[in-house]
């Protein structure tokens, strides 16, 4: 890796003001993504504000009109939460689909959702339980509902300096069910996942690798397919991939909505 | 900039620049060449170390997020030149074949009945599963 400056911001506040110095400043969470990408020289940067030692950013709350699951919280601690598996199981699952342990134990959720990769594993089912962003920049707090918050492949709406701070996920529990397709268990893309959640007699679908970005869908076998846009590279062609999208789509609703 | 850690149970004050991963300085500052360097980007997991007791890939760590921590590389596992139960379970199963793999593979090992995490290109996999069960034998008997 490159030489870089270095910044330890302890509040917010500090972090956004960083961010808004000259020069390509970015902020790191678990750095998972980040350190891949400086090291293949994909980006550069002139100072990296790690966003570590923030308090109040890790950690799921119970704040009853909402569960709040701040940017920074561990994937291996959304897999652990109690409170979670109590009322939405399928985000255990989720997460046991990710990476591997070691990388589970360093990665952030906030870091998958603002990578904005349209494989993030994270969005489809938190697109399920219409979660909501909660951003802090130079303005002050603005909340962007999950649905709005990808603009494309690496893009989300986050103006120039600001940071995502939390996710909030409203209060009613949801039977649901994550289905990753991938050639292998451990650190891969998804060619295609699909979550689909039950809130009360509500089915919601949500499709991620297929589109520019992940993308709720209504939940039928002939929207999904109408609407997802995948394209052909490497790992999959977007034949294939709209093929796999039927057969998973059908898997996850009847799962959920038999 | 100065950094303090405990490696392998000894406090260690560190002066590295901040853009240096904790893997990189585990292997090249204080010689613990169990620490492996294969693909550098998390993949492999031939760099796993335990910090705070939880296995990690320490080429995706930069060092100042290991201020405070306590890191254990397999050279930490061994008590008084006596092999730790897994690097046992690994010697007497033949799990070994060229080794890159296996100082990751035994401390991921501590924390995963299956380390899905860890790559090796030698032996299929199929010692280094036996050689786990047999230590998770010997330490968890079931009643």
């Amino acid at each position: 890796m490159r030489e870089f400056r270095y910044e330890e911001p302890r509040s917010v506040d500090e972090a956004i003001a960083l961010l808004a110095k000259p020069g390509r400043n970015r902020v790191m969470a678990g750095g998972t993504d980040l350190l891949v990408r400086l090291k293949r020289r994909e980006w550069t940067v002139d100072t990296v504000i790690n966003l570590k030692r923030i308090p109040g950013l890790r950690g799921i709350e119970d704040r009853k009109d909402h569960v709040f699951v701040g940017a920074l919280t561990h994937l291996d601690e959304i897999g652990r939460s109690e409170l979670l598996a109590s009322r939405w199981p399928f985000l255990r699952e989720t997460v046991h689909e990710m990476g591997s342990p070691q990388v589970r134990a360093m990665s952030t959720v906030g870091g998958n959702l603002c990578n904005a990769s349209p494989a993030a594993d994270m969005a489809p089912p938190l697109l399920c339980l219409d979660a909501v962003m909660v951003a802090r920049g130079p303005l002050g707090e603005r909340t962007v509902p999950l649905t709005a918050f990808f603009a494309g492949p690496g893009k989300t709406v986050l103006a120039p300096g600001e940071i995502l701070t939390g996710i909030r996920i409203p209060p009613a529990p949801a039977k649901g069910c994550f289905i990753k397709f991938c050639t292998r268990r451990a650190m891969d893309l998804a060619f295609v996942s699909v979550a689909a959640a039950k809130v009360g007699s509500d089915v919601r679908l949500a499709l991620g690798a297929v589109a520019p970005t992940p993308i709720r869908v209504p939940p039928s076998v002939e929207e999904a397919v109408k609407r997802c846009s995948p394209i052909d590279d490497v790992r999959a062609s977007a034949e294939y991939r709209r093929e796999i999208v039927r057969v998973l789509v059908r898997r996850a609703l009847a799962k959920v909505a038999p | 900039m100065k950094i303090n850690l405990t490696v392998n149970g000894h406090a260690v004050a560190l002066d590295v620049a901040p853009h240096r991963t904790l893997g990189d300085v585990l292997r090249n500052d204080l010689g613990l060449t169990g620490v492996r360097e294969g693909c550098s980007t998390g993949d492999c997991g031939a760099c796993t170390v335990l910090f705070n007791g939880t296995p990690i890939v320490s080429c995706l760590m930069l060092i100042p997020d290991a201020e405070g921590a306590s890191v254990v590389t397999i050279e930490g596992l061994t008590k008084d030149g006596r092999p730790d139960p897994m690097q046992a379970a690994f010697v007497e199963k033949g799990a070994v074949q060229c080794g890159f793999c296996i100082p990751g593979m035994i401390l991921a090992s501590k924390a995963e009945d299956v380390p899905e995490g860890n790559l090796c290109r030698c032996t299929g996999y199929k010692k280094i599963q036996e050689a786990i069960r047999e230590e998770r034998r010997r330490t968890r008997p079931q009643a």
